[in-house]
């Protein structure tokens, strides 16, 4: 039970963050949501007219006079979406045997992969990824050695493809999936491990009756780490994906910096915050039974 | 002893690890051990005895850098943990915090696919048998720390093993618990019919549940036999040090006036039974319960040392007499006649007699170099 004092002195102690978060975060995000019915500007800018068709043009309805319903929309969405789970996947089929390896390592090996996973942040994301850049395009790196090798005679382009952009979304956001997983298996108890071998689990059983359940909440963590900045990211297909893969970041970054149509901009914004609160509240529910009842 | 009755053995077992400040540790220095079928066998030692390394090498958690471990009849170097004929009881009990009771004793039986029907007949025995029918449903962490014992050792037992390993299982439990654990444990193992071997460096423990108890000291064995054994006939300094109470007094073997006695280093004489060849290298052991003792100079008695009293210390039952010898030895007396009213007058600095016949105390005859 806390006692009043406890709670008076418990809010003293949140109040600074409140502050901050309502003045920075709720503040910039009401104004949002409010442009988001507002109708655009002949030149930039709203007039603060009531306006629905910014949510038209995306979802199926259209004013007939300025804004159209355009498919493509929906379908960037869906493709967003799809790259978002597909880096997820990816990353976590990376990060989860890479973090039972170091885990296993000796200690002072561990803190150094550790510090090398992480060392790339230490380095501009932009220079990062023009370095993908000469990796990727068809004189780059990739193709040369596979052509020195011998295992392909033509250059294989796949810059401002799909699979640029997922290589590239995986890169950035691998160390997001690795920490929280092996945070997960680190605080794991080796006696757990021993326990199950001693009562006659092969090591596939333990792995797969101990091991991954009780690391379950590091792999939730990190999905939700990954799929979240991979769902708004605009830089990384912008620079791998070029005009052919447009991604829903990429639309929303056209839409306030180039097409100046703020309110539009905004309903597209709107529109990535719904998608990811509904999966984020279903995610949280389903962790939240696993948790009572596994 | 016929191979059929051994349900385990180490030959020649040797562990090796690098201590921490340079060099190497044996905590296993060519220990040999044999197991008999149905006993409850304690291993015995302080801390860094190599008692837990043996106890998994047997379950084969450490392999051994020489020597061989056997279980029922099979070489098991080669067989991983998980395909020995054993189960462990952990120190910290490592129950699965995600599973449920049931699931946690019936772990052995799911991961070796026994039908369901069969599987929960054996979990409800299991826990029935410690007490815990009901319990299925719970979470490890809702039960107390002598539930969750209690959890543990339903689930090592459920697989029916040839050899039960406990590593420390009750060190975590308070007094009380642990001494009901202890009978608890002991009419467990005597209902299965399996062997139980325990490690614990408590020897309370050993000596009131075990039918062998096994003195680890530095990876080798001082001593192996039954608990009387170890508290009436040490073979070693060691074992009379770490076993019950005494004072021990090394010397060499001589003779006095024909009768055998100990002279120490510092003068004392000790009389002794004759059991030690003269000039031999002995130590001598006095129990508290050996020694009688008196105000005035006993008449009749074998043997007779004159003492200072420094403390007494009230028991109930009984009195402790806290004494210190010529040579500035101390010595414990503890003698039957102890609550009785002439003793009780007694008080610090009083001279003391202490008697004890002859033929009591244990000499200790050690080879070697006597530690």
């Amino acid at each position: 039970m806390a006692r009043r004092g406890d709670s008076r002195r418990l809010a003293g102690l949140l109040a600074p963050a409140s502050l901050f978060l309502g003045i920075f975060f709720l503040g910039p995000l009401a104004i949002m949501v409010v442009y988001s019915f507002l109708e655009p500007g002949l030149y930039g800018g709203v007039e603060w007219n009531f306006y629905h068709w910014n949510y038209g043009r995306i979802l199926g309805w259209a004013d007939g006079e300025w804004e159209d319903f355009d498919p493509v929309y929906v379908q960037i969405f869906l493709r967003s979406v799809r790259l978002a789970l597909t880096n997820v996947v990816v990353t976590l089929l990376i990060c989860y045997p890479a973090a039972l390896w170091v885990s296993g390592l000796p200690a002072r090996w561990r803190t150094f992969v550790v510090f090398i996973i992480t060392l790339p942040f230490f380095v501009s994301l932009v220079v990062r990824l023009f370095c993908w850049v000469l990796i990727l395009r068809p004189s780059g790196f990739l193709s040369s050695t596979l052509i020195g090798m011998g295992v392909i005679t033509e250059p294989i382009d796949i810059m401002f493809t799909e699979t640029a952009v997922l290589i590239g979304m995986a890169y950035v956001l691998l160390p997001f999936m690795f920490l929280p997983i092996y945070a997960s298996i680190e605080k794991l108890d080796r006696s757990l491990l021993q326990a199950s071998s001693d009562l006659g689990a092969s090591p596939r059983q333990t792995f797969l009756r101990i091991t991954l359940p009780m690391t379950l909440p590091g792999i939730a963590a990190g999905a939700a780490l990954v799929f979240i900045p991979s769902l708004g990211n605009f830089i990384v297909p912008d620079l791998l994906g070029g005009a052919k893969v447009v991604m829903i970041g990429n639309l929303v970054e056209q839409q306030f910096l180039s097409a100046r149509n703020w309110p539009f901009g905004a309903a597209l914004s709107v529109m990535i915050m719904l998608v990811m609160f509904s999966l984020i509240v279903f995610y949280l529910r389903r962790l939240g039974r696993s948790e009572v009842r596994g | 002893m016929n191979q059929v009755s051994t349900i385990a053995e180490v030959k020649g077992a040797v562990k090796q690890f690098a201590a921490p400040e340079g060099g190497v540790v044996k905590a296993l220095d060519g220990l040999s051990l044999r197991i008999q079928h149905q006993q409850f066998v304690t291993l015995l030692g302080p801390s860094g005895c190599g008692k837990t390394t043996l106890l998994k090498a047997i379950s084969g958690f450490e392999d051994l850098d020489a020597g061989e471990v056997w279980i029922a009849g099979e070489e098991m170097s080669r067989v991983p943990p998980h395909r020995r004929p054993v189960n462990t009881v952990f120190q910290n009990y490592a129950l699965f915090p995600h599973l449920s009771v049931g699931d946690n004793v019936g772990y052995g039986l799911d991961v070796a696919r026994v039908a369901r029907e069969e599987r929960d007949q054996r979990v409800y025995e299991a826990l029935d048998r410690v007490g815990l029918g009901g319990f299925d449903r719970r979470k490890p962490r809702q039960l107390s720390g002598g539930q969750q014992q209690r959890v543990a050792l339903a689930r090592a037992i459920i697989n029916r093993p040839k050899l039960l390993l406990l590593d420390e299982p009750l060190s975590a439990l308070d007094r009380n618990l642990r001494q009901s654990m202890q009978l608890e444990l002991k009419t467990l193992q005597h209902d299965l019919g399996i062997c139980f071997l325990f490690v614990t460096h408590d020897q309370e423990e050993a000596l009131t549940m075990s039918d062998q108890v096994v003195v680890l000291n530095r990876g080798r064995i001082e001593q192996i036999g039954p608990p009387e054994a170890h508290y009436h006939h040490p073979a070693t300094r060691f074992v009379a040090q770490f076993i019950g109470d005494g004072a021990l007094f090394s010397g060499k073997v001589a003779n006095s006036a024909n009768d055998p006695v100990l002279v120490t280093d510092d003068g004392l004489t000790f009389p002794i039974a004759d059991q030690a060849s003269l000039g031999e290298e002995a130590t001598l052991l006095l129990r508290p319960e050996h020694l009688g003792l008196s105000s005035k100079l006993p008449e009749g008695a074998s043997a007779i040392l004159e003492a200072t009293l420094e403390q007494v210390v009230f028991f109930g039952a009984t009195r402790k007499f806290v004494c210190r010898l010529a040579g500035g030895a101390s010595i414990t007396a503890m003698p039957v006649e102890a609550s009785t009213e002439t003793l009780g007058r007694l008080s610090p600095g009083d001279r003391v007699y202490l008697t004890y016949r002859r033929e009591v105390p244990h000499l200790i005859r050690e080879a070697g170099d006597g530690a």
